[in-house]
């Protein structure tokens, strides 16, 4: 078929960040999918509350100070994390750079006391289906905060080398801010499950 | 929008200064296809796009043809297999107390049966699909996220070889395709053949879920310019929403596969009812994925029925915006059926009658649809190929199966026939008339887009009658035998039911339907090397995918189109307009805004990578040892992390790095 040249191109950008990014969306597509198996497992823990004469099921309730530290610093690094975001959109490579290793550290310090949630739970997940459903949420939340640590390490390390000069690592960046808002807003619902509802009368 | 509106660039975006700001290294530019003549152009495009010849290079393509091919050729491969158990049943319920096979093959058999064709087939063939047409018809290069989609393909080939293997050792699972605890629990499903149900699922799932994001933001990103989404075909808009379905509905069937393996290997109690437990649970978790399921196999075959009819009637689908919100709707709905699998479990009153209204209401924007084409067809002239008549097939048999899904959405009926042929033959003329028959139509249809040669018209008028007239024979008589009570999943039945003769003569129709199966092999493989050559618009359709050569490059198009028409080659029937101005030697193509598809970046695509393999494979070795061991997420944990910082990390070509 014979072509004529109807719109030239040559002027557009070869990056765009947040939503003008493919890369926003697959990510918005991830969060869509592993957020409906939160919304999943959360359902299945209120099904089988709704069914059972009690709830908690046979222990007391999970001591909720090691949840409630994780909590306060998850929504606190918020605030760096969106700082982080501001650097990231302006491409400035020596702020985005503190700003990982913060985001790292403020990843692995929600890791070291998830450590003692376990325990804190009161119950193991072989003792009957509370507490299997307890350690399915803490499980099912710890492992995107791994997988979200992991990916934020890696992407410190590579901001470091000479591939970080590139607008694509940028948007990787406000990408990965994009994906910890995540981390934490799921945690807050997952929380209230764990924690409060088995003190609900 | 016109082309000339574009041309002018009176509609691009604001171009914000991005790139002149920050720590960025200096832009590198390259030589750009403006003013290249067609020769160079292609010279240069066939070497930035090729996919490396030798197996490293085969194994890192991240060409979504050849990744679909792949896909078409593999899944086709377990529609054999789904089909020649389906026959092994059928010779042993060709008569009554037959004793050809016994009762724990048999239960293999079925599960095999139903587990390869909705997983390892239908699901994976519409994607597949999807993976080839999507990106030429929405004129770009590739799918978005190469990488991921060539990742889906091999974790889909791992999970369907996983499967067999199993069968062929003797351990596959036994307990039917929705594998329902109790009896697939701890306590009544002893070995590992639960466990191979469980990890398959989640094979194919996660391979699924992958190539339904690349799917959304092929569609929602890569359109090209123009192509606002009043102009979408009514094929992509079915991806787009069957992706859409994927994403939220896929995740229940792996929380159920999880919950199940973990009931299973590490003694959570999630469906143990003496530990707080419920067994229902599994039943709602199931098929809160499992009624989405069957519209993510029938959607798809929805657009290519469109297609179809368009390209033969020689006209536009008549009602384009009711059908894309008859499309959006189904979508919606299908999240709103669940409960209707699960009327014989006793559930309260009201609920089953909520979701009765929600059964029949879904006959609705079907119906819409259903009268869209055939106003269609009646307004155009059509022209009667083999495409067309797997259309008609489909239209009778659907609407045969849609009228016995409407029956059994009332709790009445379907607690007299629950668990019954009825029901065997209910899906199967949803299932086959839904969405294989208008797949057989696409086949011949789009055939010579990946070929470049036609398939035999005569053959194919043969193998449609025979399909249809097998199909009838061997599902029709079900109905009955179900009425009269005849079981599901019953290896065999005694003579004094008096159910001998009409089993062998469904037995019969499997034959006939299986020959037809037989004909159309030999058509795909006679017509592959021998049909006559296609050129680029043998039906002169009006979609993207036949602006360019049959089969297209590598690159798909020299040039990427400007749309500006919802049929664009027939609204432009002489030149198409095109967009010039992107980089060459650089795998380079546009991303454009969600709505109206303006032209906003020139945005670099994944090169080719071995990696994906390498992760598939880390993925692969994990779930295969996670139903030996819990331990398997823990060692499996570091080779998935490096495979994914191989795959991720930049290797200094252009496209990681600018």
């Amino acid at each position: 078929m014979k072509q004529r040249p109807a719109a030239d191109l040559s002027k557009l950008p070869t990056f765009g960040i947040g939503p003008r990014s493919p890369t926003w969306w697959g990510t918005l597509a991830f969060m869509a999918l592993e957020g409906t198996g939160f919304a999943l497992a959360a359902g299945a823990y209120l099904y089988l509350a709704y069914l059972s004469p009690e709830w908690p099921l046979g222990v007391p309730p999970p001591n909720h100070w090691p949840g409630t530290i994780v909590t306060l610093l998850l929504l606190a690094s918020v605030v760096p994390n969106h700082i982080l975001n501001r650097y990231a959109e302006a491409c400035a490579m020596v702020p985005v750079r503190i700003g990982l290793i913060v985001m790292t550290l403020l990843g692995i310090a929600p890791l070291v006391v998830r450590w003692f949630e376990f325990p804190a739970l009161n119950i193991y997940w072989d003792t009957n289906a509370y507490g299997s459903m307890l350690w399915v949420l803490l499980g099912l939340h710890t492992t995107h905060l791994i997988t979200d640590v992991g990916d934020t390490l890696v992407l410190t390390v590579l901001m470091f080398t000479r591939h970080g000069y590139s607008g694509r690592r940028f948007g990787d960046v406000g990408d990965n801010v994009f994906y910890w808002d995540f981390v934490v807003a799921t945690w807050i619902p997952i929380y209230l499950l764990i924690y409060w509802m088995p003190r609900l009368d | 929008m016109s082309s000339a509106d574009l041309a002018h660039g009176r509609d691009l975006a604001p171009q914000r200064a991005a790139a002149q700001k920050g720590d960025l290294a200096p832009e590198r530019d390259g030589p750009r296809d403006t003013g290249l003549d067609d020769a160079s152009l292609e010279r240069w495009l066939a070497r930035t796009w090729q996919t490396v010849p030798g197996i490293i290079g085969a194994l890192s393509s991240v060409d979504h043809k050849i990744v679909a091919r792949r896909y078409l050729i593999t899944a086709f491969v377990f529609l054999c297999l789904g089909g020649l158990s389906a026959v092994a049943m059928r010779i042993q319920l060709s008569g009554p107390e037959r004793g050809l096979i016994g009762p724990d093959r048999y239960n293999q058999l079925f599960t095999m049966h139903g587990v390869t064709m909705m997983f390892l087939f239908a699901v994976p063939i519409v994607q597949a699909t999807g993976i080839y047409l999507v990106p030429l018809m929405v004129g770009t290069r590739n799918i978005a996220f190469p990488r991921l989609n060539a990742f889906s393909f091999w974790i889909y080939l791992s999970g369907g070889l996983f499967a067999w293997v199993s069968f062929a050792l003797d351990m596959a699972p036994d307990v039917g395709w929705f594998s329902y605890v109790p009896l697939s629990g701890p306590e009544f499903g002893p070995g590992k053949r639960s466990d191979v149900w469980a990890q398959m699922i989640t094979y194919t799932e996660v391979s699924s879920l992958a190539v339904a994001v690349a799917t959304i933001v092929t569609v929602l990103k890569q359109r090209a310019p123009g192509m606002s989404l009043d102009k979408i075909p009514l094929y992509v808009w079915a991806m787009l929403v069957t992706s859409f379905v994927i994403v939220f509905a896929m995740p229940a069937v792996m929380i159920t596969s999880t919950f199940l393996i973990l009931d299973r290997l590490v003694g959570t109690h999630i469906f143990n009812p003496a530990e707080g437990g419920d067994v229902l649970l599994f039943q709602h978790l199931f098929w809160f994925f499992g009624h989405p399921e069957v519209y993510i196999i029938f959607l798809p075959a929805t657009g290519m029925v469109s297609s179809i009819i368009a390209a033969f009637a020689r006209r536009p689908v008549f009602g384009y915006l009711g059908m894309v919100l008859s499309l959006i709707s189904v979508g919606f709905l299908s999240f709103g059926l669940w409960v209707h699998h699960m009327f014989a479990t006793g559930l309260p009153k009201l609920g089953a009658s909520f979701f009765t209204a929600s059964s029949m209401l879904i006959a609705i924007p079907n119906g819409l649809q259903i009268f869209c084409w055939l106003a269609t067809l009646w307004d155009g002239r059509p022209i009667i190929r083999t495409p067309l008549l797997f259309v008609f097939g489909f239209f009778f048999t659907f609407v045969a199966g849609g009228l016995t899904g409407v029956m059994l959405a009332s709790v009445p009926l379907d607690l007299q026939v629950h668990d019954t042929y009825f029901v065997t033959a209910h899906f199967h003329y949803v299932l086959i008339g839904g969405s294989v028959f208008p797949l057989l139509g696409a086949t011949y249809f789009w055939f010579p887009k990946i070929t470049g040669r036609m398939m035999s018209e005569r053959l194919g008028r043969w193998h449609f009658w025979l399909a249809f007239i097998g199909f009838n024979a061997a599902f029709f008589p079900m109905h009955i035998v179900g009425l009269w009570g005849m079981p599901r999943r019953v290896y065999t039945y005694p003579v004094e039911l008096g159910w001998g003769n009409i089993n062998l003569f469904i037995t019969a129709g499997a034959v006939v339907l299986f020959l037809s199966f037989v004909l159309f092999t030999i058509n795909l493989v006679y017509s592959a090397s021998r049909g006559a050559p296609a050129g680029d618009n043998p039906w002169n359709a009006g979609t993207l995918e036949w602006a360019t050569s049959s089969p297209p490059p590598s690159y798909n198009f020299a040039r990427i189109p400007v749309v500006t028409h919802s049929e664009p080659l027939w609204a432009e029937r002489d030149t198409l307009p095109v967009a010039t101005g992107l980089r060459v030697d650089v795998r380079e193509l546009v991303i454009s805004t969600v709505a109206e598809a303006y032209p906003d970046v020139r945005e670099k695509s994944a090169t080719p990578s071995i990696w994906p393999l390498f992760a598939a494979l880390a993925v692969g070795a994990t779930f295969l040892y996670s139903i030996f061991s819990p331990w398997a997420v823990v060692w499996g944990a570091g080779p998935i992390a490096i495979t994914l910082i191989g795959w991720f990390w930049p290797k200094g070509d252009p496209e990681d790095e600018e």
